[in-house]
């Protein structure tokens, strides 16, 4: 009889040989992940308390702690492997990472760039204020100077 | 066919590629139609992250989040819900050898630590709302209880979900489909964790920075 190599459902720990079962059973893994984790959730709040470390950094520190243990809950807690069983799970969740990149990357470039050219915005419109171009003999006197200009 | 875990089985026989066998077992089907969905909760998830990280400086001359923020707090709100994430697991692991007493206090272990986490957070909104530091007040503060309180939704939900079942392991025992909804609430919770990580670094942690 022959048995069909199946995939293994998200959550579910891959099925392993005989030979590893002692090594490599559930609680063990459970709880290595709960101690590397633990262990990257106070160094995290650590970082954000010290002064040991250059300050403009720590921000960098935090974001690459962060996404190591959520590394850490998807291989221990949710057994993402990167076996061939695991194959379409790994795919979803690349498609989810890549969404979430955009998302986050995409709106906080665009949101910074919009943010400095509202500024020279802000300010532009300031001096037309002081200026007085809101007045309207003003307005009446830029397009007269404007017709005269194209008129000659 | 059974799917059992730890089948040593599958590694001394010869081996089909699964797409000549036809349909995967219900499991494996309803397991990862559940992590698709999981992953778009996260994608929603990111979108608040991305309102939250363009609005947290923007406190409109109100309290803001280094005034606002205990780290005390947030730190046992992260061993509780690292705790019960761990505690989830270990239930997932009674349950798939079966072991009625183990589920039913991993499930309750989880489970109060989850009530302990959401105990922790409704005490801190309640604090910041009595400080005139509601949702109304700024865009940061806003962006922060959508994001947040999101998340504790999230877990609500996750705790209902929890008793409902514990009671439908109570009455029907170990059935595929009760087994399969459990695996889908350890997703879940372990997805809540994942999802928790970001928020006290992002909020929590960044938020305090000098």
């Amino acid at each position: 009889m022959t048995e069909t190599r199946l995939d293994v459902a998200p959550g579910e720990r891959p099925r392993i040989p005989a030979s590893e079962h002692v090594t490599s059973s559930g609680v063990l893994v459970y709880t290595i992940g709960l101690l590397v984790a633990l262990v990257l959730t106070i160094t995290s709040f650590w970082v954000a308390n010290t002064s040991a470390l250059w300050a403009p950094g720590v921000p960098a520190g935090l974001a690459v702690l962060a996404i190591a243990q959520m590394g850490v809950h998807l291989v221990f807690f949710l057994h993402i492997t990167s076996g061939p069983d695991n194959t379409n799970n790994i795919l979803a969740l690349a498609f989810g990472v890549l969404i979430v990149f955009l998302v986050l990357g995409g709106s906080l470039v665009i949101m910074a760039n919009l943010d400095q050219n509202m500024m020279a915005h802000t300010h532009l419109s300031n001096s037309d204020h002081a200026g007085g171009l809101t007045h309207d003999s003003s307005v009446n006197a830029l397009i007269r100077r404007y017709r005269d200009a194209s008129k000659a | 066919m059974s799917i059992a875990v730890g089948t040593d089985d599958v590694y001394e026989r010869e081996l089909v590629n699964a797409s000549e066998a036809g349909p995967a077992p219900k499991r494996i089907v309803v397991g990862y139609g559940f992590w698709i969905f999981l992953l778009s909760d996260i994608v929603m998830f990111s979108a608040l992250f991305a309102s939250y990280a363009v609005l947290a400086k923007a406190s409109a001359g109100g309290p803001t989040g280094a005034q606002l923020f205990s780290q005390q707090n947030a730190a046992m709100e992260t061993a509780f819900l690292l705790l019960s994430s761990y505690s989830c697991g270990l239930m997932t692991l009674a349950a798939n050898s079966r072991r009625y007493f183990r589920t039913f206090l991993g499930a309750a272990v989880t489970f109060l630590l989850g009530a302990a986490f959401l105990t922790l957070e409704l005490r801190e909104f309640h604090s910041m709302i009595a400080l005139g530091a509601t949702a109304q007040r700024s865009a940061f503060l806003s962006a922060f209880f959508t994001l947040v309180g999101c998340h504790g939704l999230h877990v609500t939900i996750g705790l209902i979900w929890l008793v409902l079942m514990m009671v439908q392991l109570a009455m029907w025992g170990f059935r595929p489909v009760v087994e399969r909804r459990m695996l889908c609430f350890a997703l879940f919770w372990h997805a809540l964790d994942i999802i928790w990580v970001m928020i006290f670094t992002v909020v929590y942690l960044m938020g305090v920075l000098r």
